[in-house]
């Protein structure tokens, strides 16, 4: 099974999910280009990186949406699959409309960029079943508009689905109930600001992102069978 | 022809933290007499008429990709143009 990372112009953590994925854990990535028309038919999860896709022109994640490829994504996604979008990638998921709420500017105006304490308050899902429920982790956060906001009755819905799945420990940006990482109702779509394939090796200051792809890969191992 | 203009800000519920660090600029200024200042997205947009209300076209235009409308709000300004011969 091939794991699907998306390349929009301007997507700058693509090497760092590549990496991971082909060092660390030992499987096949593979990257897929906007302009392709359709994921790899062995495609077992889809992962959208970090960075400034299309420069963050209009808002950050409002334009990739566009892309070609994108609509293949929206299918695979639908039929249960794994998708997770990491920083940039949350933010090109929730205008996408594959997951609930939008990314605002952080409410300090900082870029902020260091390694942030969080919670897995959800450790039921199919990219955190690895971690203890209520586990401490440390992933690095690098974004300047990662301040999640959804309005009381998508929060009311997120709290009745168990869709919240990190929070912050201090929250840094001003995210709304402390939310850093959200899945979709169905639980297989997955959005996040920190980066934890900048978390995955000891010698780059801890391997708790580890857990998230390893939780991932066994899920995706399992439903080939 | 349509002349119309878009202006994109947040919701009135959602903290504007560029307006609030303008405004804080200004009160260093001076301008102390400076109660809000609002920050937002300004587009000027030309459409052709083809005989489809032009109101839906700029409110999907607005819902569909000018604004979040999970964060952000929209008004706009429809001007008619005189249209050239060629048109």
């Amino acid at each position: 099974m091939k794991y699907a990372i998306i390349r929009f112009p301007g997507s700058n953590c693509d090497w760092d999910l590549f990496y991971v994925l082909r060092d660390v854990l030992k499987v096949t990535p593979e990257f897929i280009d906007y302009r392709e028309q359709q994921l790899p038919a062995d495609t077992g999860a889809v992962l959208v990186p970090g960075g400034f896709s299309y420069g963050d022109y209009l808002r950050s994640g409002a334009i990739a949406r566009f892309s070609p490829i994108m609509e293949d994504v929206k299918h695979f996604a639908d039929t249960g699959k794994p998708v997770i979008g990491i920083c940039n990638g949350f933010q090109v998921l929730t205008e996408a409309g594959l997951l609930p709420g939008a990314l605002r500017h952080n409410m300090s105006l900082d870029f902020i960029c260091k390694p942030q304490p969080l919670s897995v308050v959800n450790n039921q899902t199919l990219f955190t079943d690895q971690f203890e429920k209520d586990q401490t982790v440390m992933f690095p956060i690098a974004h300047g508009e990662g301040n999640y906001y959804c309005d009381d009755e998508t929060l009311t819905e997120l709290k009745q689905n168990n869709q919240i799945v990190f929070i912050y420990q201090d929250n840094p940006n001003g995210s709304t109930a402390d939310i850093a990482g959200i899945v979709n109702k169905q639980g297989n779509v997955l959005g996040m600001m920190p980066h934890p394939e900048r978390a995955s090796e000891s010698i780059l200051g801890g391997a708790d992102g580890k857990l998230l792809f390893e939780s991932l890969v066994a899920s995706v191992e399992m439903a080939v069978g | 022809m349509y002349h119309v203009k878009v202006y994109i800000t947040y919701k009135p519920s959602i903290l504007d933290p560029q307006g609030e660090a303008v405004k804080t600029a200004l009160h260093r200024l001076d301008y102390q007499n400076v109660e809000t200042v609002t920050v937002g997205k300004y587009f000027e947009i030309d459409i052709k008429d083809d005989g489809r209300s032009i109101e839906d076209e700029v409110e999907k235009m607005c819902d569909e990709l000018l604004a979040n409308v999970n964060m952000e709000t929209y008004r706009y300004e429809i001007e008619s143009v005189t249209q050239t011969a060629e048109d």
